[in-house]
């Protein structure tokens, strides 16, 4: 009888799956996953040592290159930090336009979740469908800033600059368009009895275990934990609008998958209501060309796609940051990979990769 | 904007239980505990789980270098209660040296692995202090503020 050892695969650094550069090093005991260590650091560039050697206004495209996919919150929470530190005031329409920019962003960035869940478990169209309608807001992102993936569009006290007229009718009708479009991704994905079979009931992780690990967003949701950031502390306006938060039951990949889904509707619904809502106005606070914040921190937190997006800025007085620490969801929640693939099938590994949804950018920082 | 910060009583209780372990620094969003490093255990235990406070999510754990001393800062966040509190504990240069928190939040594992990474500070009882973005060779700590991005002193 031959003894059966663990042996180590390692998976990537250049895994598909992975959404950049990480390696997962598996032990594994047959198909069974024994550890999966994550292993990151491939896209470290320094950034929060860079933002000392920059101005408050200069660190700002920086940010968009955190969590590439929704480089709009990240503006946001960088800017309201600072605004935060320096008591700034933000003309209504500017908040108003903050909020719209920021959801559809996380629609977009949703779309690119279930695009990979769709592509890592082997479903092509279901990956192209999603991208092909992530399109449709990148082209109202060019409309409004001239950029589709680092906008740089919210800025330190407003945001760059109003949009123009037909940005407002060309969202009005992709909020016609997208049921349609969110029905097509339901029949052909969440329908499918295979991608059923590989997400439910693989890869549970408890609520407690869940909050005791650090998750946020979306994954600590699916494990029915009511943590969302935009209902418990409400920035910028989220209290003028009526939404809900998808809440998970087991867990498990599927429920991952499911809240993603379930709240691309809900941010439609906060888009359509701020576009009601949205009033005229100016959308830039009068601030000076450079910025000298009071000297002292503060911690800010957002609602990003991935969780609880924090800065914490230390000023002291002068016109460069003395220190900028971001509190990356993706880097957190990413504690939970070991954890949650223990036990499971090497295959699983990468749908627990996917509904995990780490994004290497924001990872490494 | 953040606006449930920690009840000023609970804090003046606290200041009491651990005086004169425990100070309070900072005005409105920028207030803070600031706590002796011998007691940084036992007031974030109290914090974490007794009934009036019941911080169960740390949600970031970061340090700074002011070159006299490190400054390691916690944010802490109740679900329960709403409540967030901003936990600050110092140390020296020469005994850059923290105990861990992983046993009362294991989210503080990869954070207190950066803060070691980036800034050099250890974490007494951290059960895998390693290196986490830099490559394990790499001799220093790019945060601290002695370190320089090149040799020929270009900043960027």
């Amino acid at each position: 009888m031959p003894k059966t050892e663990t042996y180590t695969l390692n998976m990537g650094p250049q895994h598909p799956s992975t959404h950049g550069v990480l390696q997962v090093v598996l032990e594994l005991d047959g198909e069974r996953v024994v550890q999966a260590i994550p292993q990151m650091g491939y896209l470290h560039r320094g950034i929060e040592k860079l933002a000392e050697s920059r101005t408050y206004a200069q660190f700002l495209p920086y940010t968009d290159r955190l969590d590439y996919v929704s480089s709009m919150g990240n503006n946001l929470g960088y800017c309201q930090t600072i605004e935060k530190l320096m008591d700034i005031a933000v003309p209504e329409r500017a908040e108003y336009l903050r909020i719209i920019m920021t959801e559809l962003n996380r629609i977009a960035s949703h779309l690119i979740f279930m695009s990979s869940v769709a592509i890592d478990l082997g479903a092509t169209t279901g990956m192209m469908f999603g991208f092909r309608d992530r399109e449709r807001i990148l082209d109202l992102f060019d409309m409004a800033c001239g950029a589709r993936l680092t906008y740089s569009y919210i800025r330190i006290g407003g945001v760059k600059e109003d949009v123009p007229g037909e940005f407002i009718d060309a969202t009005r009708q992709f909020l016609a368009d997208f049921p349609a479009m969110l029905t097509e991704h339901h029949t052909l994905l969440t329908g499918n009895e295979i991608l059923y079979h590989r997400l439910k009931n693989s890869g549970v992780i408890s609520g407690q275990r869940a909050l005791e690990i650090g998750l946020t967003g979306p994954t600590l949701r699916a494990s029915g934990i009511d943590y969302d950031i935009r209902k418990v502390e409400p920035y910028g306006f989220y209290d003028r609008f009526s939404f809900t938060v998808p809440l998970g039951t087991t867990g498990d990949n599927w429920d991952r998958y499911m809240v993603r889904m379930e709240e691309m509707q809900q941010s439609a619904a906060i888009v359509a209501q701020a576009l009601d809502q949205l009033p005229e106005g100016p959308v830039m606070a009068k601030i000076p060309k450079v910025l000298k914040p009071p000297a002292g921190d503060v911690y800010h937190r957002i609602e990003n796609p991935r969780g609880e997006l924090g800065y914490y800025v230390v000023s002291d007085g002068s016109t460069k940051p003395y220190r900028i620490h971001v509190r990356r969801p993706s880097f957190i929640n990413l504690q939970a990979l070991n954890e949650i693939c223990q036990g499971t099938l090497i295959a699983d590994v990468v749908a627990v990769l996917a509904t995990l949804d780490p994004l290497m950018g924001e990872v490494d920082c | 904007m953040s606006k449930q910060i920690i009840s000023s009583e609970l804090l003046l209780e606290l200041q009491t239980q651990f005086s004169p372990a425990v100070a309070m620094i900072g005005e409105n969003n920028q207030q803070a505990l600031l706590v002796d490093l011998e007691r940084l255990l036992d007031v974030l235990t109290r914090l974490k789980n007794s009934p009036e406070y019941q911080f169960n999510l740390l949600s970031n754990l970061t340090a700074v270098d002011y070159l006299e001393y490190f400054e390691v800062v916690y944010h802490l966040y109740s679900l329960p209660l709403k409540q967030s509190v901003t936990v600050k504990t110092r140390c020296t240069n020469d005994q850059a040296h923290v105990p861990s928190v992983t046993a009362l939040w294991p989210s503080a594992d990869f954070q207190e692995r950066e803060v070691y990474d980036l800034l050099g500070i250890g974490f007494t009882g951290h059960p895998n202090l390693r290196r986490i973005l830099m490559p394990d060779d790499f001799p220093e700590h790019p945060l601290r503020k002695a370190y320089q991005f090149t040799p020929n002193g270009e900043k960027g």
